[in-house]
């Protein structure tokens, strides 16, 4: 009895030795399975059963137990078990539900022992009573698990499982009366061998099947279970409530899960699709493996350690017909590869930085953190064993804290309040945001803005910059060619102009004010209208129209003089970005006029009628200013990328069309969107919509004027009313009643929100000037603001 | 064009839940209706059919008419039936004439007072309805049929849904496209004209439609994978997976054909669906409706092809057969009891065993399908694919040889679910759970009889349908299989799963003849689902091999 003295000598201990080796099979192998000694393995399949012995340097095929003429199912295995105390018997599961015992000690050739077949379906595991020489127990897809006695012919008890499918059954290694069994329903049963009546608790384990389970072999209460969910679950089961500890999450499906023996912490798992390598965790550091064995080509199906006692040697079958022994200082570690590097912001923008020490410690100017050593985390000195943990990373943390200033963001807050984009000459402006930039204490910022002055003011204006242009003999000459080209372009400039020779700046306001009423009456009427009012569909023919107009005069003059207060800067936009686009289509058709008349506003005190209206670089030939444009392009995008898009664009603004065409639009469109989210971010509406009306993206520019439709129902069928404002098409009533005169508006009607009753506009400001109650009688104290 | 847009809006509005902007969306549509009709007059009754004026403005307001007739009829909403029977009355109160529906309900072989009427309808399955509704604009005639296992169609539409309008690596009309491919395949013309509609109202080029030469060379070359997949799916290689997966410009990637692979086998299955309950063309649709009116001898040949108009005579000729082949469910049951008292004590030798299933295997091949002459498919639907000729009945004659897959190797709660996870995620958890509804679906009861464990008789069904794509359960017995499913029943099943379009009413009247209509839509549903798990059991493994 040769095989007798070896027993002797593995169980001696530690004297197991090898190499990390493979050989082929005939054959996809389904499950692998050691004896007590670890001398040998056997390999089952559906087209083999084999034994191999381990020896030093090669698998050596010790029998094939796949015998006789032509194979039955019984050899077809799903499952296969060498039992741990007797050293000849061996259990198979097989495909077509029959559950088989080899003697090994039998003389003949065929080893088969017993048979049974009181399954109906498919039995997916068996599983030995870890010191109960004759107790096997199978689980089957029929949905029961079966405990045989194997000196009887057939299953002693018989556990339901409410015909959900049991994928694996596992003897608890320390309670000698506990089993688990894993279902395909994602459930966990606990049971006593001894009570086949009712299981002992139940819990849901995952969502999908669990495949599979194994006790911890020291500590009683854990059980692993992984699952078709991609995850394996380390679960406490002496608590009442059975309780998950500890949770992996792979890649692929968990086929089978292994504990490492003499290694509290560690298991092996591998997967039943698409990923083929057996991965050792160590459960603590679940986000990556502890190990990798990458050898097999097929998924794997086996595996097992080769002792109970030794965490070094690790056996695996394969779909790709191999078996191997794997040594686990062979394994590759994919710790080694990964980067453990680490970055996180704090809530107030502090960003914490850990690498390894080795990158960071060249880097000298740095304190030690106030809260304790920053280099050694607690997290690394917690190593209760060194032996064959995590290699050993010392990471450096650094701190970054952020300054006060750039913590809050006040300097943004406050240059967007203080920027001036617009309303001043182009040079004023530079100098107004350069200071502003310097009190800010931001003096790249503040220089960049003065060299932009410099950089395309005119010469003339070169010699004398300041906020005022009082040199205007070196322009007339100027104005006077630019006046020539632009004849019979627009009655508006030319008045414009004479007047600007004389006046000041502050008459210019209310001489647009004018024009554009007067030019473009029914496009800023209809902007306006649709924006705060409900603006009914003036026929000018209507006997109406002619009191209506007064009022829709004085209401825009209100209009334009209420927000004077609040927006100081309505002015000078108001002629251009508030005018719906066909008026500046019908700018763009005339690109000289209009070029010429951008420039003469950037010339002199005129241009606060609108400097962002379209201008085009004066072709003169002292003014080489397009010299410029490359460098200011990549400043702006520097800015940008930098972060400061609110630079980027308020420069782009103040520049206007010296720099526009420059940039593709996209990418200003880009930097015009960044910046007004930051700006509405920061609640800075005012701000951001000065940023829209001045831009001139059409893309943002039409921000403004979405979301400016009212829809109106029929008050008297509550049909909505398609055509006109105030008479419905269906009812044919007269919708909206003025509740003063009781006479249709057709124009401007207010109605109170709290009660829904309105007028006109003049109507109902007059009534609620000596009332304080609705007009209609309701009762309702309507207030106007 | 706006027009139709807004019409089409009008329709969508239709199945919103609030009545109120039914009531608006109805209100639309009535004044359009309306404003035509006027504009057309009273429509002299010498012009002979309407439907031919192709282009005139009445065929634009006849399909109206017809989707009106339709959602007469078909809408889960009782107050938008009756505007709409409302509309259409005074449409023909103005002299125009309005359809009427061709045929009798969904389905041909299932008299329409047996499917469940709209309107009465418990609340769960007029919950489903609406949903249904609500995502197609439509409550089609398989929704109808399948009304009879709520608990099915709630995961079935779901799983539809999913795959057509939901997140996946297809765009819209490539989705439509494949259905109407794979439908093509088995010449079902009810569900490719379904998705003609969809795959144009989601933008697809009409030219496509042309045939598969018009569409893109990367559906092109999903033609290929559709015939084996339709006819012998056990010949897919991954040689076949790797060409569309590497054709340059034109390839596939792996996540757009899973997607492809999983319509195309629920189009395949859902043709032999259609075929095995004999769903009638939907309403609104071409064959669904005609404008002309009732004449005597049209009424006769129609109603008694649709098996109503003599009721007395049908009804008298089924209580004969009743009583000729009373005793079949008796039969069956007792049959089933002995195979599971017997089970343990006789046992069949592991030889046998595998003769059993071999013998299955080639005795299915051999079940005639077709009983009349071969069926040329129509022009209209087989431009679709290529080789028309190609099908099931080609190779079973030449008695060729099925490989047998082995399920404990690649099993789809195993290996497949993972895969599809993977590649196409939540589509496997749907699919997995629209198979283990219609394999557990029971209702204990079997014809007259209550409280009968069906799972045997489902289990024989699920394993004759894998077995005669070869795949086999180590842990089966195909020798119940004939114990159980007699022979009509074989013929019925080897038709509908092989070559659907040859399905008939004598066939789906043949089989159990004792059973209810709902039970023999249950095994409909049982044959559709097997299908499409053999299916893409077989695709899932290519592809597998492929990655491997």
């Amino acid at each position: 009895m040769e095989k007798m003295s070896r027993v002797t000598t593995a169980l001696g201990g530690s004297a197991i030795s090898g190499r990390t080796m493979f050989c082929h099979l005939d054959a996809p192998a389904n499950a692998i399975s050691v004896c007590r000694d670890a001398t040998q393995v056997v390999v089952a399949g559906r087209n083999i059963f084999k034994i191999y012995g381990l020896e030093e340097e090669q698998f050596v095929e010790k029998l094939n137990l796949r015998v006789g003429r032509k194979p039955s199912l019984n050899f077809s295995c799903a499952d296969v078990m060498w039992h741990q105390m007797e050293e000849n018997l061996l259990a198979t599961a097989a495909t077509n539900g029959a559950v088989v015992t080899w003697n090994l000690g039998k003389p003949s050739r065929n080893k088969q022992d017993q048979l049974f077949t009181e399954h109906k379906r498919t039995v997916n595991k068996v599983c030995f009573h870890p010191t109960e020489v004759y107790m096997l127990l199978s689980g089957s897809q029929d949905g029961y698990m079966k405990c045989f006695d194997l000196r009887k012919k057939e299953s002693v008890s018989t556990f339901s499982g409410q015909s959900e499918s049991v994928r694996d059954v596992q003897f608890s290694m320390k309670d000698y009366f506990t089993f688990a069994a894993s279902f395909e329903n994602g459930n966990v049963q606990l049971w006593d061998i001894r009570r086949p009546d009712r299981y002992e608790r139940m819990f849901t384990a995952h969502t999908g099947p669990v495949f599979c389970c194994d006790w911890h072999p020291d500590d009683r209460g854990w059980l692993a279970t992984g699952g078709r969910d991609k995850m394996v679950k380390v679960w406490d089961m002496t608590t009442n409530r059975a309780k998950e500890i500890y949770c992996v999450q792979t890649i692929a499906s968990v086929a089978r899960v292994k504990w490492r023996p003499e290694r509290k912490w560690h298991l092996a798992t591998c997967s039943m699709m698409v990923d083929h390598n057996i991965y050792v965790w160590d459960v603590r550091r679940p986000f990556i493996p502890f190990a990798t064995f990458e050898e097999h080509k097929d998924v794997t199906t086996g595996i097992v350690w080769r002792h109970q006692h030794d965490p070094y040697f690790l056996l695996s079958g394969s779909k790709d017909s191999t078996l191997y022994q794997h040594m686990f200082k062979d394994a590759s570690r994919p710790v080694d590869r990964a980067n453990p590097e680490g970055l996180c912001f704090g809530l107030f923008g502090d960003l914490a930085f850990a690498a390894k020490e080795s990158l960071i410690s060249g880097d000298s100017n740095r304190k030690p953190y106030l809260g304790g050593d920053r280099r050694y985390p607690i997290f690394f000195f917690k190593k209760p064993d060194l032996t064959e943990q995590f290699a050993h990373v010392s990471s450096a943390l650094s701190v970054f804290e952020s300054s006060l200033e750039s913590k809050r963001m006040d300097w943004f807050v406050k240059t967007a309040l203080l920027y001036l984009l617009g309303g001043k000459p182009f040079a004023e402006l530079c100098d107004h945001n350069a200071k502003v930039a310097k009190e800010l204490n931001r003096p790249q910022v503040s220089t960049t803005w003065t060299m932009l002055r410099l950089m395309f003011s005119d010469p003339a204006n070169l010699s004398t910059p300041g906020p005022n242009n009082i040199s205007k003999l070196g322009n007339l000459p100027l104005m006077n060619s630019f006046s020539m080209k632009e004849m019979g372009t627009e009655s508006r400039l030319d008045r414009s102009k004479g007047e600007s020779r004389q006046d000041n700046i502050h008459l210019e306001p209310g001489n647009s004010l004018i024009n554009s009423n007067n030019d473009e009456n029914e496009e800023t009427e209809g902007s306006e209208g649709q924006a705060e009012y409900m603006f009914g569909d003036a026929e000018l023919d209507d006997d109406d129209l002619y009191s209506m107009e007064h009022e829709i005069q004085a209401v825009e003059e209100q209009e334009y003089t209420l927000p004077q207060e609040a927006f100081p800067l309505r002015h000078e936009i108001m002629d251009n970005p508030s005018v719906p686009e066909h008026l500046q289509q019908d700018k763009a058709d005339s690109p000289h006029a209009s070029g010429n008349e951008a420039e003469v506003m950037c010339l002199t005190p005129i241009e606060s009628l609108s400097l962002i209206a379209i201008s085009q670089p004066l072709f003169s030939p002292h003014l080489p200013s397009r010299f410029f444009c490359p460098v200011v392009r990549e400043m702006l995008s520097h800015y940008a990328e930098q972060g400061d898009v609110q630079m980027a664009v308020s420069v782009l603004i103040v520049l206007g069309d010296r720099i526009r065409k420059e940039i593709d639009d996209l990418t200003q469109e880009h930097w015009y969107m960044s910046y007004i989210d930051l700006l509405q971010r920061f609640e800075l509406w005012n701000v951001s919509n000065e940023v829209i009306k001045l831009s001139t993206c059409s893309a943002i520019t039409c921000l403004n004027q979405t979301s400016t439709t009212l829809h109106v129902n029929c008050s008297n069928c509550k049909r909505p009313m398609s055509n006109r404002g105030w008479i419905c098409d269906r009812c044919h009533q007269c919708a909206s009643v003025c509740a003063v005169c009781h006479h249709v508006v057709k124009g401007l009607f207010v109605w109170c929100q709290g009660c829904s009753h309105g007028g006109h506009l003049e109507h109902v400001m007059n009534w609620l000037k000596s009332n304080s109650h609705c007009p209609a009688g309701c009762g309702h104290l309507c207030e106007y603001t | 064009d706006r027009e139709g847009e807004k019409r089409l809006n009008g329709w969508e509005a239709l199945g919103s839940r609030d009545p109120r902007s039914r009531g608006t969306a109805m209100e639309h549509i009535s004044q359009e209706v309306m404003q035509r009709v006027e504009s057309i007059g009273p429509i002299p009754a010498t012009v002979p059919s309407p439907v031919a004026t192709a282009g005139h403005p009445t065929s634009d307001l006849n399909d109206i008419l017809a989707r009106l007739l339709m959602l007469s009829k078909r809408c889960p909403f009782d107050d938008v039936r009756e505007r709409c029977v409302w509309l259409l009355q005074n449409v023909q109160d103005f002299g125009v004439r309005i359809p009427r529906p061709l045929g009798n309900g969904p389905s041909r072989f299932i008299p329409e007072k047996e499917i469940l009427q709209v309107s009465k309808v418990d609340p769960r399955t007029q919950s489903i309805f609406e949903d249904a509704f609500a995502a197609l604009g439509r409550l089609d005639n398989i929704s109808l049929v399948m009304g009879f296992h709520p608990q099915y169609l709630e995961s079935f539409l779901r799983t539809q849904h999913y795959l057509l309008q939901m997140d996946g690596p297809l765009s819209l009309h490539y989705r439509h496209y494949i259905g109407i491919m794979a439908a093509a395949r088995h010449q079902c013309s009810y569900l490719v004209n379904l998705h003609v509609n969809d795959f144009l109202q989601v933008g697809g080029d009409s030219k496509w439609l042309n045939g598969l030469d018009g569409a893109p060379q990367k559906l092109q070359a999903l033609g290929e994978l559709n015939k084996i997949l339709a006819h012998r799916p056990w010949l897919l290689t991954k040689a076949h997976i790797e060409h569309l997966l590497k054709a340059e410009e034109h390839s596939w990637s792996l996540a757009e054909l899973i997607h492809a692979v999983v319509l195309l086998t629920h189009y395949h299955s859902l043709a032999s669906f259609t075929f095995g309950c004999g769903i009638t063309p939907e309403i609104h649709s071409d064959g669904g409706h005609t404008f002309r009116p009732p004449s005597l001898s049209q009424y006769c040949v129609c109603d008694i092809a649709n098996g109503n108009g003599h009721g007395h005579l049908e009804e008298r000729r089924g209580n004969h057969q009743v009583s000729e082949v009373s005793g079949e469910v008796e039969v069956l049951m007792e049959r089933m009891k002995q195979l599971q008292e017997c089970r343990d004590e006789e046992e069949a030798s592991q030889e046998e065993m595998a003769t059993r299933f071999e013998r299955e295997k080639t005795e299915s091949m051999l079940v005639a399908t077709a009983e009349d002459e071969e069926c040329v498919p129509s022009r209209d639907v087989s431009r679709h694919f290529e080789d028309p000729s190609y099908g099931y009945k080609d190779f079973s004659r030449r008695g060729e040889h099925v490989p047998t897959f082995r399920v404990q190797d690649y099993s789809w709660e195993d290996h497949g679910y993972s895969l599809v996870n993977r590649l196409y995620p939540d589509v496997g958890q749907l699919l997995d759970e629209k198979f283990q509804m219609a394999y557990n679906l029971t209702y204990n009861t079997m014809a007259m009889h209550k409280d009968v464990d069906t799972t045997m008789l489902r289990r024989a069904i699920w394993n004759y349908i894998h077995c005669m794509f070869g795949i086999r359960y180590d842990d089966y017995d195909y020798g119940e299989i004939n114990q159980l499913l007699d022979r009509s029943f074989k013929v019925y099943i080897k038709t509908m799963v092989c070559s659907p379009e040859k399905t008939t009413k004598r066939m789906y009247e043949s089989f159990w003849r004792q059973f209810q209509h709902s039970e023999k839509v249950h095994v409909n549903l049982l044959l559709m689902e097997a299908r499409m798990q053999a299916e893409l059991l077989y695709a899932l493994r290519a592809i597998t091999r492929y990655m491997t």
